[in-house]
C-alpha cells in the first residue's frame, strides 16, 4: 500500500468487527447484573416442607398457612358438600376433569374428582390461577352476590371476580383459565399434613 | 456583570441557551388555559424528587420494617406526615396533570406532523411515569402495596413460555416478598426518576426544535416578520413564564387543600386497605388499582381467558397503551385544531374520552356480570376510536383554517 489510499472496506470490515466483539464484551458484563435478579442462595433454601396439625379441624373450618411464601388452605368438606362436588357439569366448569388445561395443576397421585388424598380434607394453593390474588372462602350454599340458588359454596376472588368450586375447580367463562394448584402433600399421621412433600410410594 | 457573562460564555452557551429556550423561544400568543399543564407537570416532577429525597432518609426499604417506618414517618419524624403527603398527594396529582396535557394534544392536533417524536417521547414518559407510580405505591407494603404488586406482577407469568421464568426473576423469589421490594425501591427512587428527567430533558428540545403547536393548530413560524420573528409569536420568557405562575399559583392552592384537607381523597389517592399491613395469606375484600391505572385495569378485565390463558388479557392491556404511540399516523386530517375539524372527529373523541372515563370508574368497581358486559362494549369503543381513526379523520367537511392564530 502507498499510504495514501484508504481501504474503506478494511475500515469498515474493522469497525464491524470492533463493534461486534464490543457487543458480545456488553454482553458478558450485563450478564451478572441480570443474573443478580434470580433468586439468591437464602430465598431458594427457604423453600421448605411445613407440618399443619389438623386434629382440631371442624367441618367446614379453613387454615391458612405459608408454604413457600404462598398461601395454602387446609379445610373440611362434609359429606354434602363432597356430595354437591359430583353435581357440577362440563357447562358449570371449565375443566372438570383436570384433563385439559388444568392438567398439570396437580400432582399423578390426585385424580378423583374432590382433588385430595382423603376426601373430606381438601389442601390446595390459594392463589387464584388468574393473577395470584388469594380467592376469599365461601361456603354457603345460595350466596345471594354469587349466583344465588345455583351457587354451591366455593372460592370467590374479589380481584377479577374468578369462582371455584370447593375442589378448587375453576367455573367456566372466568377469568380464571385454570382449577387451583393442589401442591405436593402427605399425611404424616392422620393428624399431621406435611405440605411440600409427595406421598413416599407404597 | 457583562464581563463575568461573556467569561462563562466563551466557555459555557449561557447566554445561547437562555435566548434558544426563554428569552427568544418564540411561543403562539394564543395559549389557553390548556396550556398550563405542561409547566404544571415540571413542577409536579421537581416537588416529587425533593419530597421523595426527604422520604428516602427515614424509609426502609425492607418487608419486615417498610410499613413500620412509613408509619414512623407519618407519626415521629417532625413534618414527616407533611412531606409524605406532598408525596402521595403529589403522585395522583401528577397524573390529573398528565392527563389534561395529553387531553390537550388530542384537542388541538399537537401529535401531528412535525411533532410525532414529542408525542412518542410524550408517551414513553407516560408509560416509565405509570411503572414510577406502580413501583411507589409498593413500597409503604400495605395489603394494597402486596396485592397490587401480585396481580401486576403475574401479568408478566402469564407471558407463554417463558412467563413462570420471567417471574421468578422479575421477583427474585418465588412469590412478593422482600427480593421484589427492595429492587422496587432501587427502581422507583434510582433508576427511573433518571430515565424520567432525561425523558423530559428529551422532550423539552424536541418541542423547542419544531416549536409549539397552538389551539388554532397553525404553524406560525410559516408567517414570519423581516427579522425572522413569527408574527404570531411572542418570546416565552417573559409573557409565558410569567402566565405560568399565575396556573402554579391556582394549582398549588386546589393541591394544598387536598394535602391538607384530604389526603386520602376518600380512598382515592390513598386506598383504605393500604393502611393495613401486607399479609400474603389474605387479599383483600375489594382491591383496586390506584385510579389512574384503572382504565387499562378494566381493559384486562373485559378480555375472557382464551386457550386456557390469561394473556390476550394482559396483551389488551398493552395494547390499549401501546396504540397510542400510533396516532400521529392514524390521523389523516389536513387539519390539527378541533376548532376546524369535521364532526365526525369531534363525535369521536367525544365517545373516546366518554370510553376512557368510564373504564376508569368500572376499574374500580366490583366485577359483576353488568359491569362486565359494559367494560367490554367500552373497550371495543376506546379501540374503536383509534382502529376507525384513519377513516373518520379523512370524512366530513373540515373548516378553512386562518392564515394567523385567531383571539
Amino acid at each position: 500500500m502507498s499510504g495514501q489510499e484508504i481501504d474503506l472496506k478494511k475500515r469498515r470490515f474493522l469497525t464491524n468487527a470492533t463493534s461486534v466483539v464490543g457487543a458480545v464484551g456488553v454482553g458478558f458484563v450485563a450478564w451478572p447484573f441480570l443474573s443478580s435478579w434470580m433468586p439468591s442462595a437464602r430465598a431458594k433454601a427457604a423453600g421448605a416442607p411445613v407440618d399443619v396439625d389438623i386434629s382440631k379441624l371442624e367441618p367446614g373450618q379453613l387454615v391458612r398457612v405459608l408454604w413457600r411464601k404462598k398461601p395454602v388452605w387446609i379445610f373440611k368438606r362434609d359429606t354434602t358438600t363432597l356430595a354437591n362436588l359430583e353435581m357440577f357439569t362440563d357447562e358449570d366448569l371449565a375443566d372438570k376433569d383436570g384433563t385439559k388445561d388444568s392438567k398439570s395443576q396437580q400432582p399423578a397421585y390426585i385424580t378423583q374428582s374432590h382433588r385430595a388424598i382423603k376426601a373430606e380434607i381438601a389442601v390446595m394453593v390459594g392463589v387464584c390461577t388468574h393473577l395470584g390474588c388469594s380467592p376469599t372462602y365461601r361456603p354457603e350454599l345460595g350466596a345471594a352476590d354469587l349466583g344465588g340458588d345455583s351457587w354451591k359454596g366455593g372460592f370467590y376472588c374479589p380481584c377479577h371476580g374468578s369462582k371455584f368450586d370447593l375442589a378448587g375447580r375453576v367455573y367456566a367463562g372466568v377469568p380464571a383459565p385454570t382449577n387451583l394448584v393442589v401442591p405436593p402433600y402427605h399425611f404424616v399421621s392422620d393428624s399431621l399434613i406435611r405440605v411440600g412433600v409427595d406421598p413416599k410410594a407404597s | 456583570m457583562d464581563n463575568n457573562k461573556s467569561w462563562i460564555d466563551q466557555r459555557f452557551p449561557l447566554t445561547k441557551v437562555w435566548n434558544e429556550h426563554l428569552a427568544e423561544y418564540y411561543t403562539p400568543r394564543n395559549f389557553n388555559f390548556w396550556y398550563f399543564f405542561g409547566s404544571l407537570a415540571m413542577l409536579v416532577l421537581v416537588m416529587q424528587i425533593v419530597t421523595g429525597i426527604f422520604l428516602t432518609m427515614h424509609f426502609k426499604p425492607d418487608a419486615a420494617n417498610a410499613f413500620a417506618s412509613v408509619e414512623y414517618i407519618m407519626r415521629d419524624v417532625d413534618w414527616g406526615w407533611l412531606i409524605r403527603y406532598l408525596h402521595s398527594t403529589g403522585a395522583s396529582a401528577f397524573f390529573v396533570v398528565i392527563y389534561l396535557h395529553m387531553y390537550r394534544g388530542l384537542l388541538y392536533g399537537s401529535y401531528k406532523a412535525p411533532r410525532e417524536l414529542i408525542w412518542i417521547l410524550g408517551m414513553v414518559l407516560y408509560i416509565a411515569l405509570m411503572a414510577e407510580a406502580f413501583m411507589g405505591y409498593v413500597l409503604p407494603w400495605g395489603q394494597m402495596s402486596y396485592w397490587g404488586a401480585q396481580v401486576i406482577i403475574s401479568l408478566f407469568g402469564s407471558v407463554p413460555v417463558i412467563g413462570p421464568d420471567l417471574l421468578i426473576w422479575i421477583l427474585g423469589d418465588y412469590a412478593v416478598g422482600d427480593p421484589a421490594l427492595n429492587r422496587f425501591f432501587s427502581l422507583h427512587v434510582i433508576a427511573l426518576p433518571l430515565i424520567l428527567v432525561v425523558l423530559v430533558f428529551l422532550h423539552i428540545v424536541a418541542l423547542h426544535t419544531v416549536g409549539s403547536n397552538n389551539p388554532d393548530g397553525i404553524e406560525i413560524k410559516k408567517n414570519k416578520d423581516k427579522n425572522g420573528i413569527p408574527k404570531d409569536g411572542i418570546p416565552f420568557h417573559p409573557y409565558y413564564s410569567v402566565k405560568d405562575i399565575v396556573g402554579v399559583v391556582v394549582f398549588l392552592m386546589i393541591f394544598s387543600a387536598v394535602v391538607f384537607f384530604a389526603p386520602a381523597m376518600n380512598g382515592y389517592f390513598l386506598e383504605h386497605a393500604n393502611f393495613v399491613e401486607a399479609n400474603p395469606l389474605k387479599t383483600p375484600d375489594h382491591i383496586a388499582p390506584l385510579w389512574y391505572l384503572t382504565p387499562f385495569y378494566s381493559v384486562l378485565r373485559a378480555i375472557p381467558p382464551m386457550f386456557g390463558s390469561q394473556f390476550p388479557g394482559v396483551v389488551g392491556m398493552f395494547a390499549a397503551l401501546l396504540i397510542l404511540l400510533a396516532l400521529p399516523w392514524l390521523d389523516r386530517s389536513k387539519v390539527k385544531s378541533i376548532r376546524y375539524r369535521s364532526w365526525p372527529y369531534k363525535a369521536a373523541l367525544a365517545i373516546f374520552v366518554i370510553s376512557f372515563i368510564v373504564l376508569g370508574w368500572l376499574g374500580m368497581q366490583p366485577v359483576t356480570e353488568l359491569n362486565a358486559l359494559l367494560a367490554r362494549i367500552f373497550t371495543v369503543a376506546y379501540f374503536g376510536f383509534f382502529i376507525l381513526m384513519p377513516w373518520f379523520t379523512s370524512i366530513g367537511k373540515t373548516k378553512e383554517v386562518p392564515a394567523r392564530v385567531t383571539e
